[in-house]
């Protein structure tokens, strides 16, 4: 057995994790950082496009331009790094105190911390998340997966593509095959609005005149070894399929990007509240969880759809930890509840104190142009919301101080 | 003593068990031929998983299948010990909601009776929630069949090979029969798509397939099988609603009813559905939409509640042989000597496969006149994969300090170790059969979780590129290659072809 | 619609406004777009069009077998193919840096690394 202490166990190396990581160390903290892959970066190792960093480097940059530069600047602070390692469980030793049990290529590790910073990121969802029927057979890849063999390893999975799912990583991936010579056949989207960013559709899809299926689904997946075909069928306004709409698109591979769900098994093991529309933990304007001095950021917490604001939730969280520390607890006496109003998805964080400024994430159920967000007394117009870009919008404090307000709905009002 | 020669055609259940009986002998050179790259990767992969007690079974309808069963449900219970197989024994319940349901039931007291099967009894709603708490409150009662079990029915067939290759059994996947030899009425080997092999013996336990073989040897011409697809869905580890025991409806002509079962790696199956297909299907194992709507709508009639649907993490569907009038083709031959039939093997056909060996020993030591001599030195045990999952985390820290493999987690939601998959690879190639990141899967669980592989498949598939010095693009995932090739084979290709 | 009528969808803003864009002789008349960027971005789009190009190349003795790699500038569409096309046949010797040039100007960029390599151990 190998024992640590630290003031903060921060769980994930990604973009959220390293992020926490400079800002607990900057403010002064004990900090451990754990990731289970034997390379820092998390998911933006495998991202070759750009889009990284534009908030929190004032540059565009491509994903493991991104990763890098974080990564150089957390060796420069100086952060206590544990590779290979498994977070194994979290006990709790007192109201403080916890303990995070490690396997490691080394031993286990047992790291005694007063506070946790849950930075685990996010996984796909699979294939039998989704109501898609047929054959098993090989050839069927999430797209993550699918980018790591190429970008990564330098392998090419298929040559005739079917990507299941309109979210950004299908669709920077429709590209990438398109790129190197593979024949993307169709991107089928359930939904009748794409899930990802315009600038995606257009330089992603039309640039190479891959075929965007709107209101569309796979009803059956066909071959005996590899991938033969799809069958795609168009859906009615309750998203089931219209039989006679059927059409069936020959392909040998399958990438299946249907959107990521929070990772967050060992939160749950340790009965953490989760929001069942994030599907994240619910947490206060530290990031803080249902149990105290265990804070979550990065996709752990919300499906982000901007590395910059991953990387801004683990500072957020590093902060909540330093306050924790100080207080013996986060130290705020009433919290208000934001709740779902008119067109609003989910909003992070769940509960604001009011009393400090607030960073709030919001993610809209449809599409609309000429809008005012409205939380409190504070109005903002938006020319258009979409749930493919989550809305990101500093609320000040004292905007919400009345006593009286116990709950605030967030919501989209049409001007 | 004359040594006889035995091919068995099929490294399923029933095909394995018959190698790992006949390999106590003296008299047999015993080889395997099957067609997939892996053993158990038939009927056997995909079942409830279950050891029935046997209660089921009409002894005057189907006597062989009723004594072969309730012989199996014994002998397993010794060989998952002897040969760490995972397996549970909770008993089951099988579930009656009207006294019309509670008629059917009672039917099986009877067949317990001729058949031996022990506590067979019926437990009525005031006692069901202390048996199970799980059940459906609307349930009036249910029959309760001590002796049931459940094991991991893939992990069943690997033990067994492993052990069976220890005894001297040799094993070729990827091959497949395409012609019994006869000369002077007698079998002489078998001609297959990588060869012939000369045998004395050839035994016929290829499932889905066992009618064309027994054509081939000019046998039971009219025997025919139908593929019989059933579809399972398979929950997380984490719902909050796992059965204590097997529970299951009644039984209809065609089904044992629909089960809902914790399995041995802890995840709630339900399933099957019962769907007869054309006879020419045998590979149509697709999943329906049909066949998941009735799942959850009979699993709900079995449990307190279905959890949410967003907790399934499989679905999968399998084919099983239906011999006509569910009976099963045991026989060996004089017309041409050496042939033997096992054929048509349907439920339950998973639990009597132990006593099924046993039987077609018997048989051909009396029909071919075979004087048996045991061996001396016969291997009876085998360990399973050392896995670190519910091991004491101070005992993992020594393990990890003697092989720090075990230290490197590879399946995040299953936690396998970088150790588990080497041995596992290994272990496939020396049973002979063809390593692929399935097969990994099936020894280890790498890859059973949550995430079915999202995390841990490309890196399995990585371990393999280093270990068997290949590319990881030609890594077999299940029956075909990780890749097309590398990045940029594409646009190679297109400028060769251009210029 | 005639053929010297293109629609494009603006990526300047989430509204992505659908432009119209008319081409008669060598005027052009753009419709559709809210604001003043939109205009620019359309006229960019139909005279000259430019992306930048992200691809993988293949490394000789790396950690790993490829190095991601970028054009630094964007680069006329019409290009793209001419630029993938040689990403087939070239090969890196590790160690490789970020910002390393791998191919110097090539339909007026430079094809730079964006990420390192380590030479294998």
């Amino acid at each position: 057995m190998i024992k640590r202490r630290a003031d903060v166990a921060i769980i994930g190396a990604g973009p959220a994790g390293i992020a926490a990581a400079i800002k607990a160390k900057l403010l002064g903290l004990e900090t451990v950082l754990i990731e289970n892959r034997d390379i820092l970066g998390g998911i933006p190792l495998q991202c070759i496009h750009p889009g990284f960093g534009i908030h929190y480097f004032k540059e565009d940059l491509t994903g493991c331009e991104f990763i890098q530069r974080l990564i150089d600047r957390m060796y420069s602070v100086g952060v206590d790094l544990i590779l290979n390692a498994y977070v194994h469980s979290i006990e709790f030793n007192s109201y403080i105190e916890k303990r995070v049990n490690v396997i490691t290529p080394n031993g286990v590790y047992k790291i005694d911390t007063k506070t946790i910073i849950y930075a685990t990121g996010a996984r796909e969802r699979h294939l039998f998340e989704l109501n898609i029927f047929g054959d098993r057979p090989d050839g069927v890849y999430t797209a993550g997966e699918a980018q790591t063999l190429m970008d990564l390893y330098g392998i090419l999975p298929g040559e005739n593509i079917v990507i299941i799912g309109s979210g950004d990583v299908g669709l920077i991936m429709a590209r990438r095959f398109a790129l190197e010579g593979a024949n993307v056949k169709a991107v089928i989207e359930i939904m009748p609005y794409p899930g990802g960013l315009i600038r995606n559709i257009v330089q992603c899809l039309r640039d190479f005149n891959i075929p965007l299926y709107l209101s569309h689904t796979v009803t059956d997946i066909i071959g005996s070894k590899r991938v033969e075909s799809v069958k795609v069928a168009k859906v009615d306004e309750n998203l089931r399929p219209i039989k006679s709409t059927e059409f069936e698109i020959p392909c040998d591979t399958i990438v299946i990007a249907a959107g990521l769900i929070p990772n967050i098994e060992l939160l749950e093991k340790i009965g953490v509240a989760m929001d069942p529309k994030t599907r994240g933990p619910i947490v206060n304007e530290f990031l803080e969880t249902s149990i105290p001095g265990i804070f979550v950021a990065g996709n752990a917490l919300v499906i982000n759809d901007l590395v910059d604001y991953a990387a801004e939730q683990g500072e957020i969280a590093a902060e909540g930890a330093k306050i924790y520390i100080e207080n013996s607890g986060i130290p705020t006496k009433s919290w208000i509840k934001m709740t779902l109003g008119r067109n609003i998805r989910f909003v992070v964080p769940h509960y604001i104190s009011g009393e400090r400024d607030v960073i709030l994430y919001a993610r809209v159920q449809k599409p609309e142009n000429n809008v005012y967000l409205s939380i409190a007394n504070l109005k903002i117009k938006m020319y258009s919301v979409r749930p493919a870009e989550m809305v990101r919008i500093k609320i000040p404090a004292k905007t919400i101080t009345e006593n009286h307000y116990v709950t605030v709905p967030v919501e989209v009002i049409p001007t | 003593m004359k040594r006889y020669k035995v091919v068995i055609i099929g490294a399923g259940i029933v095909g394995i068990s018959i190698a790992r009986v006949l390999s106590m002998y003296e008299n047999f050179d015993i080889s395997i031929v099957e067609m997939e790259p892996d053993v158990g990767w038939g009927v056997s992969k995909a079942n409830t998983s279950i050891i029935h007690p046997c209660h089921e079974e009409d002894p005057e309808k189907y006597p062989l299948r009723a004594r072969l069963c309730r012989e199996g449900n014994s002998i397993w219970m010794n060989w998952v010990k002897e040969l760490d197989i995972p397996a549970r024994w909770p008993g089951e319940l099988m579930v009656f909601y009207s006294s019309e349901d509670e008629q059917e039931a009672k039917k099986y007291i009877s067949f317990a009776i001729k058949n031996d099967v022990p506590g067979v009894r019926i437990i009525y709603r005031d006692e069901l929630t202390s048996y199970e708490p799980n059940i459906n409150p609307e349930a009036e009662g249910a029959l309760y069949a001590p002796t049931a079990g459940t094991i991991s029915p893939f992990e069943a067939v690997i033990a067994i090979a492993e052990n069976a290759i220890e005894n001297g059994v040799k094993i070729f996947v990827e091959t497949r029969v395409i012609n019994i030899r006869i000369r002077n009425h007698s079998v002489i080997g078998i001609d297959t798509n990588r060869g012939s092999i000369d045998a004395n013996i050839v035994i016929n336990a290829a499932g889905l397939y066992a009618d064309y073989i027994s054509h081939m040897a000019g046998v039971a011409h009219e025997f025919y099988i139908k593929p019989r697809r059933g579809e399972y869905i398979v929950f997380d580890e984490d719902v909050d609603v796992k059965p204590i025991k097997i529970l299951h409806t009644t039984p209809t002509p065609i089904t044992k009813g629909v089960y809902a079962i914790t399995t041995v790696h802890g995840n709630l199956m339900i399933g099957p559905t019962a769907e007869d297909l054309s006879i020419d299907a045998r590979e149509s194992k697709a999943t329906t939409e049909d066949g998941f709507s009735y799942l959850i709508r009979e699993g709900g009639r079995l449990l307190k509640r279905i959890p949410p649907t967003l907790k399934i993490i499989r679905r999968f569907a399998s084919l099983r042989p239906e011999p006509p009038y569910g009976n099963w083709l045991i026989d060996a031959y004089m017309e041409p000597w050496g042939f033997v039939n096992v054929a048509g093997i349907r439920s339950p056909g998973l639990t009597a496969a132990p006593a099924i060996a046993k039987y077609v020993l018997k048989l051909i030591a009396e029909r071919y006149d075979i004087n048996l001599v045991e061996k001396s030195s016969w291997i009876r045990y085998r360990k399973g994969i050392k896995s670190i999952r519910s091991i004491d985390i101070e005992k993992l820290d020594e393990l990890i300090r003697r092989n720090s493999g075990y230290g490197k987690i590879v399946c995040y939601c299953k936690t396998v170790s970088e150790a588990e998959i080497l041995e596992a690879i290994d272990r496939i190639i020396k049973i002979g059969a063809k390593p692929t990141v399935d097969g990994i899967k099936f020894r280890t669980t790498a890859g059973f979780g949550k995430c079915q592989g999202l995390f841990c498949r490309w890196r399995i598939a990585l371990l393999l590129s280093k270990r068997l010095g290949i590319p990881l693009y030609s890594v077999t995932i299940k029956k075909s290659q990780y890749g097309l090739g590398d990045i940029k084979i594409l646009l190679r290709n297109k400028m060769v072809s251009k210029t | 619609m005639s053929n010297n009528e293109i629609e494009l969808i603006c990526i300047i803003c989430p509204i992505g406004c659908s432009i119209k864009v008319y081409k008669v002789l060598d005027n052009i008349k753009i419709e559709g777009a809210l604001c003043p960027r939109g205009v620019n971005y359309a006229r960019q789009e139909i005279l000259d069009p430019k992306r930048i190009v992200m691809s993988v190349v293949k490394v000789k003795n790396g950690d790993l077998p490829v190095v991601s790699v970028k054009t630094d500038v964007p680069i006329p569409k019409k290009c793209i193919n001419e630029i993938m096309r040689l990403t087939a046949l070239i090969e890196v010797e590790a160690p490789i840096k970020i910002g390393q040039v791998i191919v110097k100007d090539v339909c007026g960029a430079n094809l730079i690394a964006t990420r390192e390599v380590k030479k294998n151990s």
